[in-house]
């Protein structure tokens, strides 16, 4: 009886685990089924959505409602071929976005892992105010960091070239933080035998400290590159230079017109994340889990 | 004597080390950060960047009765209020929901944290299809003979739009946060709840939530910090001048900003930083009390 209650429960969690994964994977999935639909397919299934606001419309089939397609009718490359062959712009805008972010991502993690070496091995009044403002810093919204990042922009005269983004971004305190908790719980006994051995503290840092915090920066890289790969608001403010703007921004701008080739578009932007996605799930969840640990 | 002289000596030169460590970081974040928000707590004090007059607080008093502000303030508010505590509970029955004995537990996992590594501008384009006047979202509601709304445009409705956005998107961060904390829970004081007959609610709510609060705590900031973060998946999914009640306080910001009013940027800024601090102060303030009876 209590196996046959219990057994019923499991059933009743599967199913409803399996209600929010349906949910959770839906757009993903659906985005990327709908980039393989020719745009008559597409005037065919969703042709009520778009037919106020875009080109699409002509004299072809509009269906009378819409249908989400997980399987394409039939499988059509046509709106890659376009992307890639024939509109260089969204390549263009592509390549905008790589050359904001990996700037960032590499030099930041460079830079965060000095300044967390510093905030885990030596410790004092000043070091734990100094981390505190960290935190501050790091908590803090946009609609405020924007503001002291634009003035200093216009000073430079960065204002309008990619520099205005990519170096606050380098120095955003964000990885510092998440570091600085991973390298307190790097063993105290490795450094002082490193530093037995005759390792003076660039050595200790490099030789040991480093390594062993591999999985971190690995995470860290993730989380910084998704959240730099999104970016709405800086480039809006700092670059009004439209031809200069990552992909984030430009898609929005082609949803309206045409329709096919933004899902395409959209999936091949989605690539970069979902293949680190895949494969470094686990060191994503373990730096999750360690950006937790705010009292750690 | 001696010995004491040498302690200072290292101490001096852990210090100069420490500080070669910080110091890229260091300077980065002031002239990033720290200085030029000096500035801007100077420039919210001043009647304007030519003549520097000392008005102390007229500029704040002109951005709190701006009509525009107070609007985009009430509809952040209004978001953060509902979507950071749907956050928090959602991602507590998630995490608990994988905890229990289900088959291909960590797919589900992966499932539930794709969404955040997927870039938002990818999925808005199905956003729309779901939500759009004539979307998928009506079409289904329309087999309950619900009558059509135009999601996005309406007034009442087009919040919840983005609160699915934004679940979507940064449930499956919190729950890994939730699943790590509840694989810390010391199983013995279970054991002498299921021994003394506690039932399953009574665990959980008497034992497991109180043992979560400092991970409460932190979900609660981190979702407060990304639902200040919306904006992007607003202005996304529609633009520049979206539907009264998805104005933003970034959206406020970015006409700030088009029309170079640095008074209003600053006091604006200086604002939003000084309740940004508030409320984070209140929650920790909350979490010292209620955690505190569970550690003694």
């Amino acid at each position: 009886m209590i196996r046959k209650k219990r057994l019923i429960t499991r059933v009743l969690f599967f199913i409803i685990a399996a209600f929010f994964a349906i949910a959770f994977l839906m757009p993903t999935v659906l985005t990327i089924a709908d980039s393989f639909m020719s745009q008559t397919e597409l005037n065919a299934k969703y042709g009520m959505v778009f037919s106020g606001t875009s080109g699409l419309g002509g004299t072809s089939y509009m269906a009378k409602k819409v249908n989400l397609v997980f399987i394409p009718d039939k499988v059509s490359f046509s709106q890659y071929s376009t992307v890639l062959f024939k509109s260089p712009d969204y390549l263009l805008k592509f390549w905008n976005s790589v050359i904001l972010v990996v700037p960032i991502v590499i030099f930041q993690v460079v830079v965060a892992s000095l300044a967390a070496y510093s905030f885990s091995r030596f410790r004092g009044r000043l070091k734990e105010i100094l981390f505190f403002v960290y935190i501050i810093l790091m908590l803090m919204p946009y609609q405020v960091t924007l503001v002291p990042n634009y003035l200093v922009a216009e000073w430079t005269g960065l204002i309008d070239t990619r520099w205005a983004i990519i170096l606050p971004g380098i120095f955003a305190p964000f990885s510092v933080f998440l570091l600085t908790k991973f390298m307190r719980r790097i063993s105290g006994a490795l450094i002082e035998a490193a530093k037995l051995d005759g390792c003076n503290e660039w050595q200790i840092f490099i030789k040991v400290c480093i390594p062993q915090c591999r999985s971190a920066l690995y995470s860290i890289a993730m989380l910084v590159f998704i959240d730099y790969w999104n970016m709405v608001e800086q480039p809006i403010i700092l670059l009004s230079d439209v031809s200069k703007q990552p992909l984030s921004v430009f898609l929005s701008k082609i949803n309206t017109g045409e329709v096919g080739l933004a899902f395409a578009v959209a999936t091949i932007y989605m690539i970069p994340c979902l293949l680190m996605f895949l494969h470094g799930e686990e060191y994503l969840v373990e730096g999750i889990t360690y950006s937790g640990a705010i009292k750690g | 004597m001696k010995k004491n002289k040498n302690g200072r000596a290292q101490r001096i030169r852990d210090f100069i080390t420490s500080a070669g460590f910080l110091a890229p970081s260091f300077i980065g974040v002031c002239i990033f950060f720290i200085v030029p928000f000096g500035v801007v707590i100077y420039y919210s004090m001043i009647d304007s960047p030519l003549h520097h007059n000392f008005v102390f607080l007229e500029n704040f008093k002109n951005v709190l009765t701006n009509s525009a502000f107070k609007q985009a303030a009430k509809n952040t508010l209004t978001f953060s209020v509902t979507a950071v505590p749907l956050a928090v509970v959602l991602s507590i029955l998630l995490a608990s929901l994988l905890e229990q004995k289900i088959p291909g537990k960590s797919y589900f996992r992966t499932f539930f944290l794709s969404p955040m590594m997927v870039p938002v501008a990818s999925i808005v384009l199905i956003w729309q299809v779901m939500f759009h006047y004539n979307g998928a979202v009506n079409e289904f509601l329309r087999i309950f003979g619900i009558e059509k709304i135009d999601w996005l445009k309406s007034n009442t409705f087009s919040q919840s739009v983005v609160v699915t956005l934004f679940l979507w998107k940064n449930l499956g961060y919190n729950m890994i946060l939730f699943m790590a904390a509840l694989n810390n829970m010391p199983n013995d004081l279970l054991e002498v709840a299921d021994i003394e007959g506690a039932g399953s609610l009574y665990k959980f709510f008497k034992i497991k939530l109180r043992y979560l609060s400092p991970t409460i705590l932190f979900v609660t900031i981190l979702s407060l910090i990304n639902s200040f973060k919306v904006f992007r998946e607003v202005y996304l999914l529609s633009g520049d001048y979206p539907a009264g009640d998805l104005y933003m306080l970034q959206h406020f910001m970015n006409n700030t900003f088009r029309s170079l009013d640095y008074q209003k940027l600053s006091s604006a800024a200086v604002v939003m930083a000084i309740v940004m601090i508030m409320i984070i102060a209140i929650l920790f303030i909350i979490e010292n009390r209620y955690g505190k009876d569970v550690e003694g």
